[in-house]
């Protein structure tokens, strides 16, 4: 058995860089992975499937120490032992960290081991995967790429076939995630015939930078850092009078929203994140990166200025329909963290817990994905989607300007729309008009048309397939904002304000449907923590 | 809004042109970086401009470049810091890195290059025997200080300009040697001693640097590659006594001595006290072949007035023979070497601060030496 891992970017550029606050784990003594299934579950408004909540949580502790031993540097305490900050949401301090760049020093770790593991796996770095192998048993048996480097199409048959290709975060403008946040995975998935789940969960960030949308960990708010409108009222102690700043990110996002929409804001349309009452020795040792990010691209030293930051579109707690497992409905797909849904994160993700939901359920994936691997043959499988691809590409590239918009400006189109009408507030009449323009760009974008015509490097191309994906998914985040009719997590409907647990305790799944997008219902699991309400 | 002129070098090799420069106009704020406007003009005017980059927050390490000459992140480099720098003093020129080879327009080839070096350097944790139950129990500081390397993000910036790389292209250089120091840092690898006696035994290893600072001026992290070879240096001369193939360990004992016996540094002792001891002294067999190699140098030397050929037999004394002698107890009265590190000193003022004004004082004599 052999395995390739194949990726449109070298693995180490992968948005995991961008995951900077740490790791959640129940591996103190005095800790319990109850208590932190019971956050989760709090944090996911009752929406998270507990049995999957505690598979994560319960499996956390092993995690981090296999993580340790394979030469992650998380940060000590003075007795030398894995040290650990308080984040938003959780009842203890238990997430792990390597200063404020937890996810790339993983990712950079696991790229080391399967630099160490050379021989046994097959990397495929700059290939963008076009659409996945399905056979007439609707089993995924491979997928079709096309090199980057040389414009080369092919076909890579396999017996099972794990995505891990992340979010879509740029389907918003702005947005915390990288250009490459595109949903592919998603998209390949949905059109294959995979269920999408909770995909009207969108997590906004309580701290993204003023401007750029740049992402400040929410590690500076667990190292103590406060929040503060214009007339420098402290303002958490309104909404969370007990976990102030930390209380979970849906909660910190829309009190912030409701200050600057109240006119408590700064003219900039602004709250301030104080971290300069983090002692200086501190924030150099542990908050590093964003010492970089406001000196570099907002001006300022964040240990004498406090940041100008605002609620942006950070994560998005839908995604592939899996189990446990990560098996998706398609036999033979799998697929792992934010591109996927277990669901874990339910209505709102807790800071820390995407790191572990990605390596938890990665990890399963692949040990059940190798098992199905070696009980069977390497399947038969028809060069004619190789075709479909190459005459897809050839089409694209055949549009002309005056066919129709350019790729970009339909995207940014898009974007903006959706942080207009799908954001922190929602209402019936801003997402029916969300819809609408998704659907008007879903048509331009059949027009669309770009200028690169080589085989070499052609981004541009790649760009045309990315929107194509992210209109698809847009469309299904959508469609899940408008048919859930409360307010539940991230999910906060102006016109239904209120949680209603008798009607909508309950994931909203999104399946095409002879190319209709259709949509099903789907029980959440409950075993041992009732509905309560959500206070912090 | 204010107006740039992006001066963008375009490469395609399937066009069978010559590589050439392209100006496009972007009208935008100076606060944003200079990314942006190359993917202003990309999807604006030509979607064809080939850059790699993903983040936009200099954390991915995909978009190096050389603006006006500089190796950069286009993500994090401002246009009106980027027009402050333009030749013309108006015109952005924004071209791929060097040392690597050209893929297309601003895209170069990290694999060939850089991840090769990368893989060089055994890149992963080689722990002793079995992992323990729970965690290893190692310092607090130790984790902080192999931050600084962590950090890295193969961004190349530092490669595209190394000097050495660019006079020996099988240089390790600079991003792989701290992903080396990464583990030699790491009180959990157990291949210390081994991994510093490769690179000091390779001849484009540790001794290859040449010093020049470079890729610490360039480092968008603030990695300091270099200071991170001067630290591979210091461990295997100091903790282990490798003799390189370079000779570097002999040269820097050189300097050593003879600043502590003259205050000063004695040039023409410099040369026979690498390579052996002293001018009568007996001459290191393997460094034969250097020395008469160095020759040239010291002919130059001479010739140049640098070393006048009175100071070849008489070198003056510094006068306070004292104060140099309490330099050099006060440092070998230390436990530990004290490191320059970011993550624990913090930026350059206040490493200037915590510094103690002795240690200051010898750092000055020891860089005064290698003027």
């Amino acid at each position: 058995m052999t395995v390739g891992i194949i990726s449109k970017i070298h693995p180490v550029r992968s948005h995991s860089n961008a995951a900077q606050g740490g790791i959640n784990a129940a591996l103190n003594p005095d800790d319990s992975w109850e208590s932190h299934a019971y956050d989760t579950v709090k944090g996911s408004d009752y929406l998270g499937d507990q049995d999957a909540i505690a598979v994560m949580c319960s499996e956390a502790p092993e995690e981090i120490l296999h993580l340790e031993h394979l030469g992650v540097t998380f940060h000590r305490n003075e007795e030398g032992l894995l040290g650990t900050r308080a984040f938003g949401g959780a009842s203890a301090a238990r997430t792990y960290y390597v200063a404020d760049i937890t996810g790339q020093a993983i990712l950079h770790v696991l790229y080391e081991q399967m630099l160490k593991y050379d021989d046994k796996i097959d990397r495929y770095e700059e290939w963008f995967t076009v659409a996945l192998a399905i056979d007439e048993n609707g089993r995924c048996n491979g997928a079709v790429m096309r090199n980057i480097r040389d414009g080369v199409i092919e076909l890579f048959r396999a017996k099972t076939v794990i995505l891990a290709t992340g979010g879509s975060g740029q389907i918003y403008k702005p947005t915390t995630n990288a250009l490459v946040c595109t949903a592919d995975g998603q998209a390949m998935a949905y059109r294959a015939g995979a269920a999408l789940m909770d995909m009207e969960m969108i997590q906004y960030h309580p701290t993204t930078l003023l401007g750029n949308g740049l992402l400040i960990t929410e590690g500076a708010r667990g190292e103590g850092a406060h929040l503060y409108n214009a007339a420098g009222e402290r303002f958490m102690e309104k909404y969370a009078p007990n976990k102030l700043e930390l209380a979970s990110r849906d909660v910190v996002s829309r009190a912030e929203q409701t200050e600057i929409n109240e006119g408590r804001g700064f003219p900039d349309g602004s709250v301030h994140l104080d971290v300069t009452v983090v002692p200086k020795k501190r924030i150099h040792e542990a908050l590093r990166e964003i010492v970089m990010v406001g000196r570099d691209f907002a001006g300022i030293d964040i240990t004498k200025d406090p940041i100008p930051i605002r609620p942006g579109q950070h994560y998005i707690m839908g995604g592939i329909k899996t189990d446990v497992d990560g098996l998706t409905d398609i036999p033979g797909l799998y697929a792992a963290g934010e591109v996927a849904c277990v669901s874990v994160h339910g209505g709102n993700r807790l800071g820390a817990n995407s790191l572990l939901d990605t390596l938890i359920f990665g990890k399963r994936s692949g040990h059940h994905a190798a098992g199905v691997a070696k009980s069977m043959n390497m399947p038969k499988i028809s060069a004619k989607q190789v075709d479909d691809v190459r005459d897809e590409i050839n089409a694209i590239m055949a549009r002309s300007a005056s066919d129709g918009r350019r790729v970009s400006e339909i995207k940014a189109e898009l974007g903006e729309t959706m942080n207009d009408k799908v954001a922190v507030y929602r209402d019936e009449e801003g997402l029916n008009s969300a819809l609408e323009v998704v659907k008007r760009l879903q048509e331009e974008a059949k027009t669309a048309y770009i200028d690169d015509r080589g085989t070499i490097f052609n981004q541009d191309v790649l760009g045309a397939i990315e929107l194509g994906y992210m209109l698809d998914i847009a469309e299904t985040i959508v469609m899940g904002a408008i048919e859930r009719k409360e307010s539940r997590g991230a999910q906060f409907r102006t016109d239904y304000p209120e949680r209603n647990d008798e009607e909508w305790l309950k994931h909203i799944d999104i399946k095409l449907k002879d190319g209709t997008p259709t949509i099903e219902y789907s029980p959440v699991t409950i075993t041992q923590w009732q509905p309560q309400e959500r206070t912090y | 809004m204010p107006n740039y002129v992006l001066n963008i070098r375009r490469f395609s090799p399937e066009s069978g042109e010559p590589a050439h420069w392209e100006k496009f106009e972007v009208e935008m704020e100076g606060h944003r970086p200079v990314l942006d406007a190359i993917l202003h003009a990309r999807n604006t005017e030509d979607g064809s401009i080939g850059i790699r980059c993903s983040c936009q927050a200099a954390i991915c390490g995909s978009c190096g470049v050389r603006i006006n000459g500089n190796p950069a992140l286009a993500c994090n480099t401002l246009l009106r810091d980027a027009v402050a720098t333009a030749k013309d003093g108006a015109t952005i020129d924004i071209e791929p890195m060097g040392n690597m080879p050209v893929i297309k327009d601003l895209i170069v080839d990290m694999d060939a290059v850089h991840w090769k070096k990368v893989q060089r350097v055994v890149p992963w944790l080689i722990p002793a025997g079995e992992p323990p139950e729970r965690e290893y129990v190692v310092p607090h500081e130790a984790m902080v200080d192999v931050t600084q390397t962590m950090a890295c993000i193969h961004c190349g910036v530092c490669v595209s300009d190394c000097l050495s790389m660019e006079v020996d292209p099988e240089f390790v250089g600079p991003a792989a040697h701290a992903k080396a120091y990464r583990f030699v840092g790491d009180p959990r690898d157990a291949a210390t001693e081994t991994r510093l006696r490769d690179l000091a035994e390779d001849p484009h290893g540790l001794y290859d640097c040449t010093h020049c600072f470079k890729c610490v001026e360039v480092c968008p992290k603030g990695v300091s590659p270099m200071n991170q070879i001067m630290r591979l240096r210091r461990r295997a001369t100091g903790d282990f006594k490798i003799k390189d193939a370079n000779n570097g360990y002999r040269h820097e004992k050189a300097f050593v001595s003879i600043i502590e016996k003259w205050g000063t540094l004695h040039e023409a002792k410099l040369l026979p006290d690498s390579y052996g001891e002293g001018i009568f002294g007996k001459l290191n067999p393997e460094a034969q072949k250097q020395l008469i190699a160095s020759a040239p140098t010291a002919v130059r030397g001479v010739l140049s007035g640098k070393v006048p050929p009175l100071k070849v037999i008489h070198h003056h004394k510094l006068p306070d023979q004292k104060k140099i002698k309490d330099i050099y107890k006060k440092i070998h009265g230390r436990d530990d070497r004290i490191e320059l590190n970011l993550y624990i000193v913090g930026e350059d003022a206040d490493a200037l601060a915590a510094e103690s004004a002795p240690a200051e004082a010898a750092a000055t004599a020891a860089d005064g030496g290698e003027s």
